[in-house]
């Protein structure tokens, strides 16, 4: 029993990151047709703005230390970094310590002009023009948008930790009656999950609440309709497309002390997030949201040994075996729409 | 800035007129006369470096490159001769070898047996290398050593760590200088039983391919003799990227060591999780929970950052060593590209000088004259002490280095520290152990 | 003539023509020039050329003309590779049984695999391909690798069984080999002046079978069957209307489709006795489609050039390194030589993702159909041009 409780947490917080990543993509391929291979690498590129504020933080002067020596035998450089100067150590090391908090400041602005440089720049031509080449401009730009960042980052992962407050797990089970140690959660993996809820709930409720996100909503319907309307919703796309980077961003600015980043992580996610999306059913967002959730948790009960040595194999395989029974018993997936990229 | 001509088989062909058709049923022409693939002119011979330039491995790939251009500027008597000076054989004089200059290739094996196959094969056939070298994998090493064993070179391998590259995969034409899961289990464990008693129980979480079965089984054989048991051993796929849901039921598995047999970035991501899990601070059947990464590199240790304080593992070299050798290497590295090498790095330049000098022994580039210096080569003062080169299945035995990670690093390479350097007669195996069973080294062949 | 239209049997007797002089085509430097660096004609590269355009043209009759987009297609590559190694293991390493084999396998595969994601279309059915194609891989790669070798793929081995052929002498490797009167790898070389030029038998034996499937491929596109098959791209619902069944048709052309791509495979470890299981990954099928779709999807040609295309800068642009750079700017003045050297290394060697990424988007940006169309527009500037020099040769006499 807690075995299983425990997978379903584990669930929940892989789901929340399978569920952000496919709402964005969601935005952006759903509903405005756009077959967008480089989502992945937008989730890439806010877990890197992560990183580059953190980089920042330390920024740093050397100063050389005569009581030590490097590897070479020279008097080593320390590092001080300028935070240090400005606020005292303290100070600093807290400002340095809640690096990737303070990142999201910075994540939105960032990832939003990205979103609208790459809407207004590339993917507006591309409306109209077969899915094919969709796929090959936005492969090519996550080729791109990836080799940049190994140009300065290297291929290694970079550690970029929690805050200290957030290291440590949360024992679950003693509050429910179980032993000590039987369900434990990280803490910042529960600040991940509570953090996804909040922004597919302000996603919702902005489209759901708002003018702007009804005719935007309209114009996912029948974009014809509205447009003779006179409302201009290209533009209403654009946003909606910075609004897709900028979620994309924020799960991977969160993401970064879970796994440290490294520059094919949004490789890793972008097969896995079409799934999510497709198994989810073209055109809704609930269903992105919903599949997300559903695959995490499947994921988590597929790694129990307990049901490898019954399956060997089946956490190879998990995902990709419930996409085939789900697209098969449901022709467009959880809630698809009829009609959406059916052709 | 020397001019240089990366052409088919150098300067061989340039200036020669018009010489009708040269027939070989071979994999590619070698002279007539020379009865071996690839033969070098009189001026110039070309060495194949065929390293990960891109994917997940792709720095410790540069590393390796660094290490080859080292090493090819120190046999051609550039630099300041770095190991060549601490070497035991002394054949070696700095003109190249046998006074011919090194020149080399460079390809990107992507970490994928495939094109790195490709990648070789246009080394072979296009440039004209005597010999390939380099890699990152076990996979891409076993692929380019029978690539190399059907064209009729040597290959040199890289960093690859599974059992299998000298065991049930090894071929006559291929050398590896880097130790493999046997060695970082039998070195490990009597480290492990004496810091973490020999009363204890591991559960392992083992990367799903074959590399990670041979560090499994190594690891479980070895600590299980000395009285741990083995709870749970759990494959992961190799395409996992977060691991949460294999660490959570660890702690209430009754399970106090978790053994992670895993490699580059998932290894990095494990560790990660475990820590994140808090696995390092907790208890379990009234002991401190401890966790082992049987093979560390510390580029990969600089991934997981503070969270490989106080984990042991084990690792074919590391730059902080005191020996002639290796402070040798870690000098001319460090002078020339302002920080120290990593394993990966070592071993590339240890295997490219010994088969420089086994070429100068054997006083030829065929490959079966090479193989014939290399088996059962006793050498020293290369890093690792007193090294032999077996020549029943062509695997270097030598010391091997348990380390742990520091506690508080003095620098940003500063990862790792020294526990123990095991000595080379507790990590010796027979050559038909049974982990490595299955394999038939066959005999040299030289292509033509 | 055989069959074909005139526009086409010129076509074909271009690419014959084309395949068949690749040894010169390919290695326009001469040895020892350091342009040599560009040089493909090697045996490695040049089978690479025709396997992965076989493979590309395959993909193409089911894309090209249908509109369905398989992104599974390199699960029927490695099933292929697989079949023939096992074929090279337990009979014989004569080509012909291992890739009849692999044809067949992949054959098999494919019509289970399209039976069941052809009930699905559109982006449906996209994922169902992918699915099983990431399904195949993971099991090849963890639990299967006693079938498939895991990591370190599927080779033959000195000791394997072999029924058909006599053990072997001690130190011969097994090769595979053409009924025993030719080794894939017997090559024969011509220098001419600084030229040198390989002539290789795996390459020639490639070359053409990829004659014949580009003759296939153009029966295909030509024939009634084909036509069915561009209707079901165009408006499937009107064609189900006029009371024909979409599926058959689909599911015929999804098989042959895998069949090429499993000839592919065969070919593959016939010039190169080795599989992995990397080749069924993700990124390989996303591979093929790039391919298909870089060169011009739905043309005859276009699949062919976009996979020679990636195959040239994996295996051309990757091996630039430093020292090259260095070899080819060694007369500029230092300061400049760095400089240009420093603005390049990013986009070689290491870096030929890079170089690849942009040049994806720079084909699509402004070539909307593809590789062809950059070939038509520059057909069509010529052609512009020719009444021009016509006119101009015209005048000319008068003076």
């Amino acid at each position: 029993m807690d075995q299983i409780i425990l997978q379903i947490l584990n669930g929940l917080d892989k789901g929340s990151a399978y569920a952000l990543i496919a709402l964005g993509l969601t935005l952006i391929f759903g509903t405005l047709g756009v077959v967008n291979f480089a989502h992945g690498a937008l989730f890439m590129m806010g877990a890197f703005v992560s990183v580059t504020v953190s980089k920042l933080l330390t920024l740093s002067h050397k100063v050389v230390d005569e009581t030590r020596t490097d590897f070479l035998g020279n008097p080593l450089q320390v590092d001080v970094p300028y935070v240090y100067d400005w606020f005292g150590q303290g100070a600093g090391d807290a400002i340095i310590d809640w690096a990737v908090p303070i990142s999201i400041i910075f994540a939105i602005p960032i990832m939003v002009t990205i979103g609208f440089i790459m809407e207004r720049g590339l993917i507006k031509h591309f409306y109209k023009r077969p899915h094919a080449d969709q796929i090959l401009v936005t492969f090519g730009l996550a080729i791109v948008l990836q080799e940049v960042i190994k140009y300065f980052y290297g291929a290694n992962p970079i550690p970029t930790p929690a805050p200290s407050a957030f290291t440590g797990s949360f024992d679950f089970g003693v509050a429910f009656g179980f032993d000590p140690n039987a369900i434990i959660y990280p803490y910042w993996r529960l600040v991940y999950f509570f953090f996804s809820v909040i922004v597919i709930g302000a996603v919702f409720a902005f489209l759901q609440f708002t003018t702007f996100g009804m005719v935007v909503r309209a114009g996912m319907a029948d974009r014809e309709t509205v447009g003779m309307l006179g409302i201009n919703i290209d533009k209403r796309f654009t946003v909606m497309f910075g609004i897709a980077a900028a979620v994309a961003g924020l799960a991977g600015v969160m993401y970064v002390p879970i796994n440290p980043p490294n520059y094919h992580m949004g490789m890793d996610f972008l097969v896995l997030s079409f799934v999510v999306v497709v198994v989810g059913g073209m055109g809704s967002l609930p269903g992105a949201v919903a599949a997300g959730f559903l695959l995490g948790i499947l994921e988590s009960f597929a790694s129990m040994s307990a049901v490898i040595n019954i399956l060997p194999g089946i956490n190879q395989i998990i995902i990709y075996l419930v996409a085939i029974i789900i697209l098969l018993t449901r022709p467009r997936g959880l809630m698809g729409r009829k009609g959406v990229m059916e052709e | 800035m020397t001019k240089s001509n990366f052409s088919r088989r150098g300067v061989l062909k340039t200036g020669a007129i018009a010489s009708a058709g040269l027939a070989l049923p071979t994999y590619l022409r070698a002279d007539g006369h020379s009865g071996f693939t690839n033969a070098p002119g009189d001026s110039q011979v070309i060495l194949g470096f065929n390293v990960p330039q891109t994917g997940p491995y792709a720095d410790e790939g540069a590393d390796e490159l660094r290490a080859y251009e080292l090493a090819v500027e120190h046999l051609n008597g550039g630099g300041d001769g770095g190991m060549l000076g601490t070497f035991s054989s002394k054949v070696l004089d700095g003109t190249g070898i046998l006074g011919r200059e090194v020149k080399y290739v460079t390809g990107d094996t992507q970490t994928k047996s495939d094109a790195a196959r490709a990648s070789a094969r246009s080394m072979i056939e296009k440039d004209g290398a005597i010999m390939i070298t380099g890699g990152s994998s076990s996979g891409v090493a076993v692929a380019v050593q029978a690539l190399c064993q059907e064209a009729g070179i040597i290959f040199m391998a890289g960093l690859t760590h599974s059992n299998d590259t000298t065991g049930k995969d090894k071929r006559a034409n291929g050398f590896r200088h880097f130790f493999n899961s046997y060695m970082s289990g039998a070195a490990l464990a009597p480290v492990l039983a004496a810091n973490y008693g020999t009363d204890r129980k591991a559960y392992h979480l083992t990367a799903d391919y074959n590399w990670g079965y041979t560090t499994e089984e190594a690891v479980k054989s070895s600590t299980e003799a000395l009285g741990w048991e083995t709870v749970n051993a759990v494959k992961t796929p190799l395409t996992q990227t977060d691991f949460s849901s294999y660490i959570a039921p660890v702690l209430n598995s009754g399970a106090d060591v978790l053994v992670l047999n895993h490699y580059g970035g998932n290894m990095v991501n494990s560790l990660t999780n475990a820590v994140q899990f808090g696995l390092r601070e907790a208890q379990a059947n009234g002991q401190n929970f401890e966790i082992v990464v049987p093979l560390y590199s510390r580029l990969m240790a600089k991934g997981a950052g503070a969270n490989v304080k106080g984990i042991f593992g084990s690792t074919n070299w590391h730059w902080s060593l005191q020996d002639e050798g290796s402070k040798a290497f870690v000098r001319s590295f460090g002078t020339k590209y302002g920080f120290p090498p990593s394993q990966a790095a070592h071993t590339t330049y240890v295997q490219t000088l010994l088969y420089a000098d086994a070429v100068t022994r054997a006083n030829s580039f065929n490959p079966c004259a090479v193989a014939e210096a290399l088996e059962d080569f006793e050498f020293d003062g290369l890093g690792n002490g007193k090294t032999l080169y077996r020549g029943d299945d062509h695997q270097c035995f030598k010391d091997v280095l348990v380390v742990k990670g520091k506690e508080n690093p003095e620098n940003e390479f500063d990862l790792l520290e020294i526990v123990e350097v095991t000595p080379v007669d507790q990590v010796t195996y027979a050559p038909d152990h049974p982990q490595f069973a299955g394999g038939d080294l066959g005999t040299c062949n030289p292509g033509a | 003539m055989l069959g074909l239209e005139k526009k086409d049997f010129r076509l074909l007797l271009i690419v014959v023509a084309l395949t068949m002089l690749a040894p010169f085509i390919l290695n326009p430097f001469p040895e020892g020039s350091d342009m040599a660096q560009f040089n493909a004609g090697y045996p490695d590269l040049m089978q690479r050329f025709v396997i992965f355009g076989i493979l590309a043209i395959g993909f193409n009759i089911l894309f090209g003309l249908t509109g369905y987009l398989s992104f599974g297609h390199a699960a029927f590559l490695g099933v292929g590779s697989y079949a023939a190694v096992w074929m090279f293991k337990l009979l014989s390493m004569n080509v012909v049984p291992a890739i009849l084999l692999s044809v067949i396998i992949a054959g098999v595969f494919a019509l289970i695999i399209g039976y069941v994601s052809l009930r699905r279309s559109g982006i449906y059915f996209s994922i169902l391909t992918l699915a099983f194609a990431q399904m195949s891989y993971a099991l090849a790669y963890s639990v299967l690798t006693p079938l498939t070798g895991g990591e370190t793929g599927l080779q033959p081995k000195p000791g394997d069984p072999r029924i058909l052929d006599g053990a072997l002498a001690p130190g011969e490797t097994a090769t595979p080999g053409f009924f025993g009167l030719f080794d894939m790898r017997d090559s024969l070389e011509l220098s001419v002046g600084g030229w040198v030029f390989t002539f290789n038998v795996g390459y020639y034996f490639a070359a053409v079978i990829m004659i014949i499937a580009f003759y296939i491929s153009i029966r295909i596109f030509r024939s009634p069957f084909g036509m069915m098959l561009r209707a079901i791209k165009s408006n499937q619902t009107r064609m189900s209307y006029t009371g024909l069944n979409a599926r058959p048709y689909t599911l015929a052309a999804f098989v042959i489709s895998g069949m090429y791509a499993g000839l592919a495979g065969g070919l593959l470890v016939s010039m190169d006795p080795q599989a992995g299981a990397e080749r069924m990954f993700w990124t390989a099928s996303g591979e093929i489609v790039l391919m298909t779709i870089l060169g011009g999807a739905g043309t005859l040609i276009g699949p062919v050039l976009g996979a020679g295309f990636i195959k040239y800068f994996e295996n051309i642009v990757s091996k630039i390194n430093k020292t090259t750079l260095e070899g080819w700017f060694y007369w500029m003045p230092d300061g400049i030589e760095d400089v240009v050297i420093t603005i390049i290394y990013p986009f070689v060697g290491k870096g030929w993702h890079l170089t690849l990424g942009l040049l994806f988007m720079l084909v699509v940006i402004f070539l909307p159909g593809g590789l062809v169309e950059g070939g038509q527009r520059i057909a069509a500037a010529l052609k512009r041009k020719k009444p021009d020099d016509a006119k101009s040769s015209a005048t000319e006499p008068a003076e």
